[in-house]
């Protein structure tokens, strides 16, 4: 008789969108291109476009503003997600706050220090749903994590939440960014299984 | 802000690459004792091109569906060339403690049909138009495998070498399919009478490979800590960050 194979009978985590499983401690790699030389003293961290004052903070000035940690699930659209882990660093919403924001900004490019982007409509990095952090589990971000900082969208698949952050630039129109050029989703929610363009 | 240079938009074409199709086993074979190659002919709806043809270095998502309704989907590389027949093959790892490769190796044979959805991926794919240099490590080979294999096909007009590092001569993918284009370093244990030591990845290895190709991108797949310790050996000797792509299945 044939096994029941995966699945192995155990009620699915209601924490997980479909078509994801859970990585337990774990927390995969994933790579598309070099990862930069980059240490708190190079890291920093612009925001500028539609805005009223562009900005540039460095480790130092990003630490002054006020911290704040996130605990949650992400989700990776490659099929796993990791639950219940948390980060620390700073909301968007503090950023964007020194930075105010234009009345005609409606979508954001995220960009890291590599050249890597990825886009995303402000609503859906502002209101408490975005952070810069610079923490995993209380210890510093792991560099093939993204550290020193990198962005954090928990409400989406993780490739939104780019490594090795380097700015925002805020625009009045949506700018497919690196992976949305190449036939991935443009939105990327993980409960709509919003995967590849078209999805 | 940096840029990684000109990108043109690739959405697949229409929404027949994006649905979730059958496809039937037509062919299994072991490629090492954890690594098992599966052929699989793709149904052709009458309102869809041809099933199977891809880019090499794209992976397919596979689902499957447990007789009580769950479903679990992974992605797998292609290890097959582009091919009008509708076929491809994908290379699956065993991984022991894992929920669907041990089901795909020990329950899915021919005759047996899963769901396809794909071709995926616009990064790391090699379209044989520029010197090619690609790195695999272990099961990394598969993608590259496909290029390998398209280059083949189409004549071997642009220059390309491929490196292929295994732990010990039993773990190669695809043995006795390689040539003179392909270099394998061992780095725990050699075959008899190979003058290189066991032992990890250098710059010497690389070197050579290099020397032969003008302006090559190049390609690495493999465990986080092979391509990185790869692809930061490749931009030491001098490749530029912006010609090498790295490929862990997909964005995170």
């Amino acid at each position: 008789m044939a096994r029941t194979g995966f699945g192995r009978g155990q009620l699915r985590d209601p924490r997980l969108p479909p078509g994801q499983y859970d990585t337990g401690s774990s927390w995969p790699v994933l790579t598309a291109e070099v990862s930069p030389k980059l240490t708190a003293d190079t890291w920093s961290f612009r925001v500028d476009g539609l805005v009223e004052r562009a900005r540039t903070w460095d480790w130092q000035a990003a630490h002054r503003l006020e911290p704040s940690t996130w605990e949650g699930d992400i989700h990776c659209v490659t099929s796993w997600s990791k639950l219940g882990t948390g980060f620390t660093g700073v909301s968007l919403d503090t950023f964007l706050a020194e930075t105010g924001v234009l009345p005609t900004a409606t979508h954001v490019v995220a960009w890291s220090h590599t050249g890597y982007t990825t886009n995303l409509p402000l609503a859906e990095v502002t209101g408490g749903r975005a952070w810069v952090v610079w923490e995993h589990e209380g210890k510093p971000l792991p560099h093939e994590h993204g550290g020193p900082a990198r962005l954090l969208v928990p409400n989406l698949y993780f490739w939104k939440s780019a490594k090795w952050i380097g700015g925002l630039r805020l625009l009045d129109h949506d700018e497919p960014g690196f992976w949305e050029q190449r036939g991935y989703h443009e939105l990327g929610d993980p409960w709509l299984e919003q995967r590849y363009s078209g999805d | 802000m940096p840029t990684l240079g000109p990108v043109t938009r690739q959405v697949p074409p229409g929404g027949a690459r994006r649905r979730w199709r059958p496809a039937v086993v037509t062919g299994v074979h072991d490629e090492t004792s954890s690594a098992r190659t599966f052929r699989l002919r793709i149904r052709t709806m009458d309102d869809e091109g041809p099933a199977g043809r891809h880019l090499p270095g794209q992976h397919f998502d596979v689902r499957l569906t447990a007789p009580d309704g769950s479903t679990a989907q992974r992605s797998y590389s292609i290890a097959s060339a582009p091919s009008p027949d509708g076929e491809v093959e994908l290379t699956v790892e065993r991984i022991e403690d894992g929920e669907v490769s041990p089901y795909l190796h020990e329950e899915i044979g021919v005759g047996d049909t899963v769901e396809l959805r794909g071709p995926f991926g616009g990064w790391f794919v090699w379209r044989g138009d520029t010197p090619a240099l690609l790195l695999g490590g272990g099961s990394g080979v598969v993608p590259l495998m496909a290029m390998r294999r398209y280059w083949a096909q189409t004549g071997r007009t642009v220059p390309l070498r491929l490196l292929v590092s295994v732990r010990r001569p039993e773990d190669l993918y695809y043995d006795g399919e390689y040539g003179p284009e392909t270099t394998v370093i061992h780095t725990r244990q050699t075959p008899a009478g190979d003058p290189r030591p066991a032992g990890r990845l250098t710059a010497a290895d690389l070197e050579p490979l290099l020397a032969g190709l003008p302006g090559p991108v190049a390609y690495v797949c493999g465990s986080a800590g092979f391509s990185e310790h790869a692809s930061q050996l490749l931009v030491s000797l001098g490749l530029p960050a912006g010609n090498i792509r790295i490929e862990r299945f997909g964005p995170g």
